[in-house]
């Protein structure tokens, strides 16, 4: 399903810098999401990811580098971009006054792959009354209600910035669901920013962390957790700092006991801690958050690819 | 088909997938012949990428346990039997070696750990009554 890295990207990102006054909101990032492919950003939050979603959207043009979506410039071109993609996000600005019957009128005026009987199922699964204000609407439902506006017309690209902050774990398994269902359908992607690691975990093909407005790690999901051990190392003598271990990201411990998130292959590390005189004494598989966190801890002089 | 999918323990999904499945096979739950459900089909019940399912599939069918009918679906191969035996032993040697690993870090020599074996396996119910 997953298209060659040779076929033209979705999002086509170069070397984007971005301030807002004195601060740097994004810094020289590059993101490249092939067709078909669900991509995380995960940061917290005033890391950039809502910035960078912007540029994708055409909402904020580029100071520095080029973003492309199917191949265009989003703000040169936005009805070309934005009739191909469909977003929701934390916000989910939604005319209040509306019902969700002429939400629904109002938002396939916008689109000619608009289908009818596509709203209406989705409609249906989502448990939404034609006849309900938006402003009555829960939490949840104008969540659900965003959705529908997002999904009915079959995007080709679906946009999700935050979009289950604070949503009860009902509404979050319908978002995951509507990801689900969109990657099903051949061809579809999906960029998704989140801070809900479990999730990222669930859907995501390819995940980019990102910290203080640059990318510090981009890679796919399974190989991240292939990739990262935590491993403790215990040494004949008590140490005062931690050692010199390649491919280590955090470290944690005292004496002769320490203890780190690392990144290789496990042969490789093995030797790299005989190198350093270490042994080891415990290794295990590591969760995407303790990733995250080690990955955070540290600023990395450069980003890495895998 | 029942997946249970763990988030805690690192295990990439469709590795869980592709190990279960393996499991399923070698207790005969799976049986040959039998088809697995369609790649959306358990996406959407497991809450997953299809992507990932998709992965765990072609994955059990390069070791030979699953067949893809071009249009079909995906089913549990013939050649399940033999397998299942050194399926079986697979799944327990990789318990074993991590038994011994932990029996090391204790300082419990091998001796005791199969006399030890002996008498658990004599103080277990019989496989009869442990159904």
């Amino acid at each position: 399903m997953i298209a060659a890295s040779s076929a033209p990207a979705v999002i086509d990102i170069q070397g984007v810098t971005r301030r807002f006054g004195a601060t740097v909101a994004l810094e020289n990032v590059s993101l490249r999401v092939p067709r078909g492919v669900v991509f995380g950003l995960i940061g917290v939050n005033g890391s950039g990811k809502t910035t960078l979603i912007k540029h994708v959207l055409g909402l904020l043009r580029a100071e520095n580098g080029s973003v492309r979506v199917f191949e265009r410039d989003p703000v040169a071109d936005p009805v070309g971009v934005l009739s191909r993609i469909g977003y929701l996000s934390e916000e989910n600005d939604l005319p209040p006054w509306m019902t969700v019957a002429e939400l629904i009128r109002y938002t396939k005026a916008f689109y000619p792959g608009w289908r009818d009987d596509d709203a209406e199922a989705l409609r249906h699964q989502l448990n939404l009354d034609l006849g309900s204000r938006i402003d009555t609407l829960s939490k949840g439902q104008k969540a659900r209600a965003g959705l529908l506006a997002a999904l009915a017309y079959r995007p080709e690209l679906l946009v999700l910035d935050e979009p289950s902050s604070g949503l009860d774990p009902l509404v979050r398994r319908d978002i995951l669901g509507a990801i689900i269902r969109t990657v099903a359908d051949e061809g579809r992607t999906v960029l998704f920013s989140s801070h809900l690691l479990d999730e990222m975990e669930r859907v995501v093909d390819r995940v980019a962390m990102i910290d203080k407005g640059r990318i510090v790690f981009t890679a796919a999901m399974d190989d991240i957790q292939a990739n990262h051990r935590r491993l403790t190392l215990r040494f004949a003598e008590a140490r005062s700092h931690p050692p010199e271990l390649p491919g280590a990201l955090s470290w944690e411990g005292a004496g002769q006991e320490w203890t780190a998130v690392c990144h290789g292959r496990t042969d490789e590390l093995q030797t790299a801690v005989l190198a350093c005189g270490g042994q080891i004494v415990e290794e295990a598989r590591v969760g995407l958050d303790e990733i995250f966190v080690a990955r955070m801890k540290r600023t990395p002089a450069s980003v890495e690819q895998e | 088909m029942q997946i249970h999918l763990s988030r805690q323990d690192g295990v990439p999904t469709y590795l869980q997938i592709v190990q279960q499945v393996k499991h399923l096979v070698a207790s005969g739950r799976l049986q040959a012949g039998e088809e697995l459900p369609p790649i959306r089909v358990l996406a959407q019940q497991l809450v997953i990428n299809p992507n990932t399912v998709a992965r765990a599939y072609r994955e059990l069918e390069t070791v030979g346990i699953v067949i893809k009918r071009s249009t079909s679906g995906t089913y549990v191969s013939d050649a399940g039997s033999p397998l299942a035996r050194r399926e079986r032993l697979r799944i327990i040697t990789e318990r074993i070696d991590s038994l011994l690993v932990e029996a090391r870090q204790l300082n419990i020599d091998i001796d005791e750990i199969i006399d030890l074996l002996r008498q658990r396996d004599k103080a277990l119910p019989s496989p009869s009554s442990a159904e």
